[in-house]
């Protein structure tokens, strides 16, 4: 199970400002081990958040985006102690979801 | 260590302008720089390896079961915050003076049951060792924005920064370099790299007081260890022992001159 | 000259809109595999299913001027109009230039920040693609540099 991630989430007025780091290699493919094998890609392609159980937010990536990701959004309509939801699913199936509190 | 990075030609040509630029030009890359680095404030990947710290501290584990809850790092069992400021410093149970990564380690091994010289001998990266880098995390973060104080009452501690301070000037290696090569005078760089002068106070979260870092050309999270193992390595040296004297001494020297000097740790570096 | 330049690509390009499936975005839209292996701005518009792509002071991007290092560079993206259905960024120069996709919904804002890798010094696009079909863009070169030591 791969290591959990940081969100804060902040409100801002009536809307929640969220930081979210993730914990992921975000390996590009390109690179090369010292045998001279390609390593493979290994990439959080899509993620998604949620306010309360309902969806907000879906992206997806490639592996342009720098390891140990770092994402900023801003959600509508959120107060401070509701809920924000954050997943990610990668390339070889593997998920995380975390969760956290607006303050 | 292979660096693994693509070849710039774009990054070739701007060496190349900035050689040759005048002094007005260096100082609008150096903003540019200042102004990148300031950009990866919010959001240090090390955070992860804080949060990671922070558990594996809390988390009874080898082979005694333990947690590491009743470690002391220099003001009493348990106490974390303002522990990191204070390091390296003499423990009377190990009668020798340690820094963060060996402190730690000796608390692993006397509380929880792990073979402390296994440890040392383990890659960066890897197992164990990969713990004590979050722990040192961990530990730093709790004395963030504390200036330190490293004690100097114990004959050892003193006698520690003497040897630091040979070390640090020693030169050696097939470049005949010593850490002053590089650090051991103002206004020095390498590139881009701004090069503090260790045998003084550097001033706030530089030098001493800015690691552990998380490094983002290589995803990497680094404490003091590592730093001074890959100076080491860049003055074609033999790498010193993890936790070795040699590398507490340097750590003394260098944290004494740092006397007053904010912490950042943990630090985000290129 | 810019925008001649890219009205004749956007010519060539001429809205191809189930490329991919990709735009507008289904409920669940699968990993958009042809525009992140695309090469350049234009492929992955094109793949993205984007119409002729035109330069907006509407559409913003936030980047330093230049990067210490090429492995994270901090990027932001937004848009000031109503109605945008995604927010796309792109790192010309890189072996695939498309780096992240956002859609956008009713309940968050259309701005959006994180941190790509530049191979080399490159125009970095945010681009706008509206509920209307069009497709806002605006670029800002960062230079990428290598440091020191590390220290």
């Amino acid at each position: 199970m791969a290591d959990p991630m940081r969100i804060r989430a902040q409100a801002q007025g009536d809307k929640a400002v969220v930081r979210v780091l993730m914990s992921h290699e975000m390996e590009t493919g390109q690179r090369k081990d010292s045998a001279g094998k390609t390593i493979p890609a290994w990439f959080i392609q899509e993620v998604t958040a949620s306010l309360n159980g309902s969806p907000v937010l879906t992206a997806q990536w490639g592996t342009a985006v720098s390891k140990n990701p770092f994402m900023q959004f801003t959600i509508r309509g959120a107060k401070a102690g509701d809920k924000v939801s954050v997943s990610w699913v990668d390339n070889r199936g593997d998920k995380r979801t975390d969760e956290a509190t607006v303050a | 260590m292979r660096r693994g990075l693509l070849v710039r030609p774009g990054a070739w040509a701007m060496a190349t302008l900035l050689a040759g630029a005048a002094a007005q030009a260096q100082k609008n890359t150096a903003d540019g720089i200042a102004e990148y680095r300031k950009m990866l404030e919010d959001g240090n990947p090390a955070d992860l390896f804080e949060a990671k710290g922070e558990a594996l501290w809390k988390q009874k584990r080898g082979p005694k079961n333990a947690s590491l809850e009743s470690c002391d790092l220099g003001k009493g069992p348990g106490v974390v915050k303002g522990a990191f400021v204070e390091l390296p410093r003499y423990f009377a149970d190990t009668a020798k003076v340690q820094d963060l990564e060996s402190r730690l380690v000796s608390c692993m091994q006397a509380l929880q049951g792990f073979d402390g010289a296994a440890i040392a001998g383990t890659p960066f990266g890897r197992g164990e060792q990969d713990n004590v880098t979050a722990l040192a995390t961990y530990v730093a973060a709790a004395s963030r924005g504390l200036r330190f104080s490293l004690p100097q009452g114990h004959p050892e501690e003193r006698r520690l920064y003497e040897v630091g301070k040979r070390v640090f000037y020693f030169r050696g290696g097939p470049y005949d370099f010593s850490c002053a090569s590089c650090h051991g005078e103002d206004g020095k760089r390498i590139r881009l790299q701004d090069l503090p002068n260790l045998t003084k106070n550097p001033g706030d979260g530089v030098g001493f007081a800015a690691w552990p870092a998380y490094r983002v050309s290589n995803g990497q999270m680094w404490g003091m260890q590592l730093r001074l193992n890959d100076c080491y390595r860049q003055q074609r040296f033999p790498y010193p022992g993890f936790g070795s004297e040699v590398t507490v001494a340097l750590g003394v020297y260098m944290g004494v001159n740092a006397k007053g000097a904010e912490s950042i740790a943990p630090a985000i570096k290129r | 000259m810019r925008r001649r330049m890219m009205l004749k690509r956007g010519a060539e390009v001429a809205a191809a809109l189930a490329a991919a499936g990709l735009w507008p975005a289904g409920a669940h839209a699968a990993w958009a595999q042809q525009a992140f292996d695309a090469k350049g701005f234009a492929e992955a518009l094109k793949a993205l299913g984007a119409r002729t792509p035109q330069e907006s002071k509407d559409v913003t991007l936030t980047g330093p001027d230049i990067a210490e290092n090429g492995a994270v560079v901090p990027v932001a993206c937004a848009c000031a109009l109503p109605g945008v259905k995604r927010l796309v960024l792109l790192v010309d120069k890189n072996p695939n230039t498309l780096a992240a996709v956002f859609d956008v919904s009713d309940a968050i804002e259309p701005q959006f920040a994180t941190r790509v890798k530049m191979a080399q010094t490159s125009n970095v696009y945010a681009v706008a693609l509206m509920d209307d079909g069009q497709a806002l863009f605006a670029q800002k070169e960062i230079k990428v540099t290598l440091g020191g030591c590390g220290g």
